[in-house]
């Protein structure tokens, strides 16, 4: 009985000796440099890989990067609980975000196309022929000179930057009918691929042969489209700081800026870089020529 | 005659009924198994997941699910062992009782989804532990408090009053009859139960993807101090576990090989739950026979 | 004299060990007891801010047919009407059990009556895999396998009420069939004893002694599986389509409360209309697993009551 208390002792005082030790000898510059970046999982990727880049170029720092959508990012960056919030949508489009609280970084330029099952024989459509089929006024394919195949429309998840950024610029503001929602590129595109007549829009990140992209009155969803704004379903992700970054997330986001990932991750991601940008936007959906 | 006749027919259908359950539940098994297991390799299995090239592992990711789940058993058995505990052997039975067992019964039945809010709200924003292997592991808690405790208070009932009268002759007090007695005696069902919610606890995503986070930044496996937060024992890194990360690259991967990863992912998980049971039953069998030996 | 009176007073060691041990155990208790309190709590304060704060009209919360929380609907309301989620939610947490549970009871009858050394060694080890396998993986299978299927036999996009039904009739039969089993265990060996001994088949044994003993038994099993099914999450919003629309029938893309919730939680701001909606519908999933409770218990009892008379 006593020997057992004597051991319960002895283990006791090893573990809150190794604790402590652990406590005094932790790597304090990384404990006290790491900022944390949440928001779009379409973002994710690229600052997950710029965050490791960087933290690779410079010891001690550590970016802690997390999804969980677009207005995650903008409510916790709102409440200051996070350093950088992600988002595929400008500030001012999300409801309930205060946009004068927050620096908008534009870090990149995505650009959306729609994308319709192999079998449905059509690769382009003029932007009425998408509107009609997206607000449901075209139910078949034959009616825009495919195959005699009935439509299936699969939505974003409302909410979602993608559809946002596509109901605004692909289909001028209209709202798209009720129909199937998937909330990620990933699954809609492989439902595209998979189901006859089937056609949604993803970022041209996602873009590969199982599916079938669709040119908007002739033009190709390219990225010298885009550039020019010829291809004009395209929009920004951001990254939003509060109005005072810490000095971390500051250099952070002029890295992420530098021609360094600008032309190389970037590029490597299938994102467009804000360099090459000819024209740009603001939130009201401006276009202005860029000098 | 026509009896006979039609508890053979009765038979037959019993038979084909289990047949056809079998095989569903074979085919679902292969199917998981054969499109995944030719991915399976040491280098899978060790290295990092890869964002945008093919050829990532799921190496981080298979250490976060252990580690969160050795978390989450941490923190819930000793809570579980006590309420059920409690429970079998000093509640009365009564009505109060009765609002507490159905209080824990309706836990059990609150879906993964609820649980994952909850923790998001409570641990991730509140608390503002972030989206850590702690809130992770304290949603897992959330979620597995009520499987666990009612196993145990199961395997407790088990025990037959002879071995608590014993204890009590010796003139034990009850609280020594039952951690001396009682519930080693009652160990080998008590480790079944555990094993076998470690199994649904190392599937479960929907709890997980709001708690622990969706990330798994890279570890520095030569540091095991747990407050460097680059440390694969840190509690307050974020930490993607297996069934996250399939979710995850089915809904928004971009590596060409993601169809190959998740499937490499899937059958190695449903390996991982087949060796947890395959544990449960050798343990419980083992404990038995050494205690029953005695 | 004085020692031994007050070692006498004194309270043993051992009652103070009896004492701690009983207060240690109560706290663990008390502690499930409260964190399920604070789930009520969270999500009742959040979900029933649409109502008190953003002034949603109840009624029109679970009559409206317009789920589109952000956008007002055609009456000039903001337009957050859930039924369509929960009809769809109930539809196929009631088709799933119709299907499984038949499948449930034959396999569990097989199990226990007719084969009890191949139910052992076979049946009940696959059935306790398949309830730890992620529910993400049953999505995934039910994308690649069920969707085409059901496109192919039934027409439609093959996205819908009858892909759901079946990836959660898969789901749901383990655990019903396991506690299916276990029901049926329970049954009085001499129950089965008593009806052979009158002469009696084995399938009139089963059938008219050993299943009627055990219908609480097998209820609860439904039920619970009922609960499974309502609560499930990602493995139905892969198949169901998620379109907030009235289901016209079984092969039109349909939602459940968990489909929706899980896909626009991440992109609402917290305390936004469109954020409380959503944290109504996790507060109608908490109501509905009190109240499959309320009915499990409800058969329990009932079940004891019988058994005791």
């Amino acid at each position: 009985m006593k020997k057992s208390r004597v051991i319960q002792l002895l283990g006791l005082i090893v573990i809150v000796g190794l604790v402590s030790f652990g406590y005094t000898h932790r790597d304090q510059t990384s404990a006290s440099e790491s900022i944390t970046a949440v928001g779009s999982t379409a973002l994710q990727p690229l600052v997950e890989a710029a965050g490791e880049q960087y933290s690779n170029n410079h010891t001690g720092t550590f970016i802690n990067v997390q999804g969980g959508g677009s207005g995650t990012g903008l409510s916790q960056i709102q409440s200051g609980a996070v350093a950088i919030g992600n988002s595929d949508i400008f500030a001012e489009e999300q409801s309930g975000i205060d946009a004068s609280k927050l620096i908008d970084h534009r870090v990149a330029v995505v650009g959306i196309a729609p994308i319709v099952n192999k079998q449905v024989g059509v690769t382009n459509l003029s932007q009425q022929q998408l509107i009609k089929i997206f607000t449901g006024k075209v139910t078949n394919w034959r009616e825009v000179g495919g195959k005699n195949l009935p439509i299936t429309l699969i939505n974003r998840a409302q909410g979602s930057g993608t559809r946002k950024t596509f109901e605004s610029y692909a289909l001028k503001g209209q709202k798209s009918a009720d129909s199937q929602e998937q909330d990620s590129s990933g699954l809609a595109r492989s439902i595209v691929a998979s189901t006859p007549g089937a056609i949604s829009y993803v970022a041209f990140s996602y873009l590969d042969k199982s599916v079938q992209t669709v040119s908007v009155d002739g033009v190709k969803p390219t990225e010298m489209n885009v550039r020019k704004n010829q291809w004009y379903i395209w929009s920004y992700e951001h990254l939003y700081t509060g109005k005072h970054p810490s000095v971390l997330t500051q250099q952070f986001i002029d890295y992420i800026l530098s021609t360094a990932v600008q032309q190389k991750l970037i590029k490597q991601l299938g994102y467009i870089s804000v360099h090459d940008m000819q024209v740009q936007r603001n939130a009201t959906g401006k276009i202005s020529i860029v000098k | 005659m026509n009896a006979k006749r039609i508890d053979k027919i009765a038979t037959g259908v019993l038979y084909a009924v289990a047949a056809f359950v079998v095989i569903i539940l074979i085919a679902l098994l292969g199917y998981i198994l054969i499109q995944g297991v030719p991915h399976i390799s040491w280098h899978f299995l060790t290295s990092p997941a890869l964002a945008f090239e093919a050829g990532g592992g799921i190496g981080i990711q298979l250490f976060n699910s252990f580690y969160l789940l050795f978390l989450a058993l941490l923190i819930s058995l000793p809570i579980s062992l006590g309420a059920g505990i409690y429970l079998n052997e000093y509640a009365p039975q009564n009505t109060l009782t009765g609002l507490i067992r159905t209080t824990i019964e309706i836990l059990s039945s609150l879906p993964s989804v609820v649980v994952g809010l909850f923790g998001y709200l409570f641990f991730v924003v509140q608390f503002k532990l972030g989206f850590s292997i702690l809130s992770g592991a304290f949603a897992l808690t959330v979620f597995n408090l009520p499987i666990l405790t009612r196993s145990i208070e199961d395997a407790l009932a088990n025990i037959s009053d002879n071995q608590r009268e014993a204890g009590y002759a010796l003139g034990l007090s009850r609280w020594e009859t039952v951690t001396k007695i009682v519930v080693p005696a009652a160990l080998p069902s008590i480790i079944t139960g555990v094993v076998l919610s470690a199994g649904r606890i190392f599937g479960e995503a929907a709890a997980l993807i709001y708690t622990a986070g969706q990330s798994a930044p890279a570890l520095d496996f030569g540091n095991w101090n747990p407050f460097d937060i680059s440390s694969p024992l840190s509690p307050l890194r974020p930490a993607e576990t297996l069934a996250v990360h399939i979710w995850k690259i089915n809904s928004e991967g971009i590596m060409p090989d993601a169809k190959a990863v998740s499937a490499g992912a899937s059958a190695v998980l449903i390996i991982a739950v087949l060796l947890f049971n395959f544990l449960a039953r050798w343990l419980g069998k083992r404990l038995y026979k050494h205690l029953t030996a005695e | 004299m004085d020692k031994i009176r007050e070692s006498l007073l004194k309270k043993s060691v051992a009652s103070k060990i009896e004492r701690r041990g009983k207060a240690i155990s109560l706290l663990c208790l008390a502690l499930i007891v409260g964190i399920v309190f604070l789930i009520f709590y969270f999500v009742a304060s959040r979900g029933l801010a649409t109502f008190f704060q953003n002034h949603i009209n109840v009624w029109q919360f679970f009559s409206g047919t317009q789920w589109n929380p952000g956008t007002t609907g055609t009456n000039g309301q903001p337009a957050v009407g859930a039924l369509p989620m929960i009809v769809g939610s109930f539809l196929i947490t009631i088709l799933s059990a119709l299907i499984a549970t038949p499948f449930a009871i034959g396999t569990a009858v097989f199990m226990t009556e007719i084969s009890p050394r191949r139910g052992a060694r076979i049946l009940r080890p696959v059935t306790e895999l398949l309830v730890g396998i992620p529910s993400v993986v049953y999505g995934f299978i039910g994308l690649q396998v069920v969707v085409p299927f059901v496109r192919n036999t039934f027409g439609g996009s093959g996205y819908g009420i009858l892909s759901g039904t079946f990836v959660l009739f898969v789901m749901i039969l383990p655990t019903v069939t396991s506690m299916t089993a276990d029901a049926l265990n329970a049954v009085p060996r001499y129950y089965r004893e008593a009806s052979l001994a009158l002469g009696a088949t084995r399938w009139q044994t089963i059938y008219k002694v050993v299943l009627r003993a055990a219908v609480p038994g097998m209820l609860t099993a439904v039920v619970f599986g009922m609960a499974r099914a309502f609560g499930e999450a990602l493995a139905v919003q892969m198949v169901i389509g998620n379109a907030t629309l009235l289901p016209h029938n079984l092969v039109s893309p349909a939602a459940t409360l968990t489909s929706i919730l899980t896909m626009g939680i991440g992109n609402t701001v917290m305390g936004s209309l469109q954020n409380n909606a959503l944290w109504s519908l996790a507060m109608i999933l908490l109501l509905m697993s009190l109240f499959f409770n309320l009915v499990i218990r409800y058969i329990g009892r009932k079940g004891k009551l019988s058994h005791e008379r």
